[in-house]
């Protein structure tokens, strides 16, 4: 895994019989990825042929793999894979042959060469609860990622988990989980959050480095602008259907059938900043509200408690003076008010088509 | 020219006719395309426009491929999967398309120029076919040299 660290990355292209006509079409998709101008595609060419191959430690901790599987799943030469070969991967025991003490000496022999210099890439969030929840060769999370961060010249978490605590921090967080940055407070910390995170986004946040040597602009929450800082509703094709009150009220009403906007049935794109509606999934071929499913909002912290999928974050064409009645009615009755609604609103969906409603996939 | 459109099936094609004006975002881009010509015209700048960055719902991408239509030149690129060069019937508009290996779109560009980067031969790319080159000529004259001559 570990290949010659005095090669420049153009060095490691090259050997790979790569032309500098393959590197410009590369550098061309990577500055489209990392929503550069156009005019920035000699910048990286020229960053990038010069930069020396990082070494990259890699921890995963309470997670499901879907981040690295996010990475690797590339079946051919893309921009993804060609950003990974280029990295000097030191240790993700996913991964690597090794196992068990050999792997840890490895990992050890990487931060002791590279102190001060390694990256380092965390997925799944850290159980504080109680450390035998998760280890990993009788080394408790929280000691690995301590230890490890120590010589880090920054730390890239990937994933929901690893950002916000993601699912295993959701009630009632049974671990005990926390995130990267709930423990380190004195290292440059880029959050990559997604469930799993787009791939074009991972490479894009380690190309910025490699490129610029330093850390892309964040936004409030540790989130590279770049990729994080529209919203997915902002860049969603469905808006102009928002805008015109078209909405799709269940998945198979004559809405849904014209693509309308899929904010009743709970998309949390007003709420979710990522780069889906652009970036799109598996090779630019589509992404969930093209699916015709609304968004999750899977890079939002606590994403997974924010009150059920399919409700709608908030339901502007209810009837506000029946609304208003039932609310009156005290927060003990609450439930009550909410089950009466979703039971004018499913017997009146009932009697459109009589067919699968939001409230049914709630139960 | 819209190579998703035959990689996707018919089953999982959105419900949304071509033609359909869902972001408006055509026109703009189109009038984008002409202020970069008469930059070009004025003070021979290039403009490069990442089709990726803005938004458009299916089919709307193929109505600024229509519109731009196709000119004189059709070039194909076989570097880490095929590009597409064809110069629009605009001259001096060019449709950069990107493939993988998979013939999957990477990136889709507009470039309003004489000529196109990607086209010109890379100084790099000609200093390596010099000295390969020289290697085969020296590689063929041993082979064809005469035992004596060895």
């Amino acid at each position: 895994m570990t290949k010659n660290k005095d090669m420049t990355l153009g060095d490691t292209l090259r050997s790979q019989g790569i032309s500098r006509r393959s590197f410009l079409k590369f550098c061309a998709a990577t500055a489209s990825m990392m929503a550069m101008s156009p005019a920035m595609i000699p910048k990286i060419a020229h960053a990038l042929e010069s930069a020396r191959r990082p070494s990259v430690i890699w921890l995963s901790f309470q997670e499901c793999t879907g981040c690295t599987e996010s990475l690797t799943r590339a079946h051919s030469a893309t921009i993804e894979s060609l950003i990974f070969d280029s990295i000097s991967l030191d240790y993700h025991h996913t991964l690597q042959a090794a196992a068990g003490h050999a792997a840890e000496e490895a990992r050890e022999a990487a931060m002791e060469e590279n102190f001060g210099k390694y990256l380092l890439v965390v997925d799944g969030s850290i159980p504080m609860g109680n450390p035998g929840y998760s280890t990993i060769a009788g080394i408790s999370n929280y000691d690995m990622l301590m230890e490890t961060a120590k010589g880090a010249a920054a730390v890239i978490a990937v994933g929901t988990c690893a950002t916000y605590g993601g699912i295993p921090h959701a009630n009632p967080n049974p671990t005990g989980a926390v995130s990267v940055g709930d423990l380190i407070k004195d290292k440059p910390i880029i959050n990559v959050p997604g469930c799993p995170p787009i791939p074009v986004v991972i490479t894009g946040v380690l190309t910025h480095f490699l490129t610029f040597g330093t850390i892309p602009e964040l936004d409030h929450i540790g989130r590279p602008k770049v990729f994080y800082g529209q919203s997915i509703h902002d860049r969603c094709y469905r808006r102009p259907f928002y805008d015109k009150g078209l909405f799709a009220e269940t998945f198979d009403d004559e809405g849904a059938k014209k693509g309308w906007c899929l904010y009743k049935l709970g998309c949390k794109g007003p709420t979710t900043y990522n780069a889906c509606a652009t970036t799109k999934w598996n090779n630019g071929t589509s992404w969930p509200i093209e699916s015709g499913h609304p968004c999750l909002g899977c890079s939002e912290p606590d994403f997974w408690d924010g009150g059920g999928f399919y409700k709608s974050i908030s339901i502007p064409t209810e009837n506000i003076t029946q609304t208003a009645i039932y609310a009156a009615a005290g927060a003990a009755a609450a439930g009550v008010a909410l089950g009466a609604m979703n039971k004018s609103k499913k017997s009146s969906a009932a009697a459109a088509h009589n067919k699968t409603t939001i409230d049914d996939l709630e139960k | 020219m819209s190579e998703t459109s035959t990689l996707v099936p018919d089953s999982v094609k959105f419900n949304i006719q071509i033609g359909d004006e869902l972001t408006h975002n055509v026109k703009p881009l189109l009038h984008e395309i002409k202020h970069a010509l008469d930059k070009l015209i004025e003070t021979d700048e290039t403009t490069i426009i990442d089709l990726r960055s803005i938004p458009l719902a299916p089919g709307e991408e193929d109505n600024i491929l229509n519109a731009l239509g196709q000119g004189e030149v059709q070039a194909q690129l076989n570097a880490l999967g095929l590009s597409e060069i064809i110069e629009t019937q605009y001259t001096g508009v060019w449709l950069i398309t990107h493939y993988n290996d998979e013939h999957q779109i990477i990136s889709r560009f507009i470039e309003v120029t004489t000529m196109p980067e990607i086209l010109c031969s890379q100084t790099e790319d000609i200093m390596q076919a010099y000295s390969r080159l020289t290697l085969d000529l020296r590689d063929n004259l041993e082979t064809n040299a005469s035992p004596s001559e060895k």
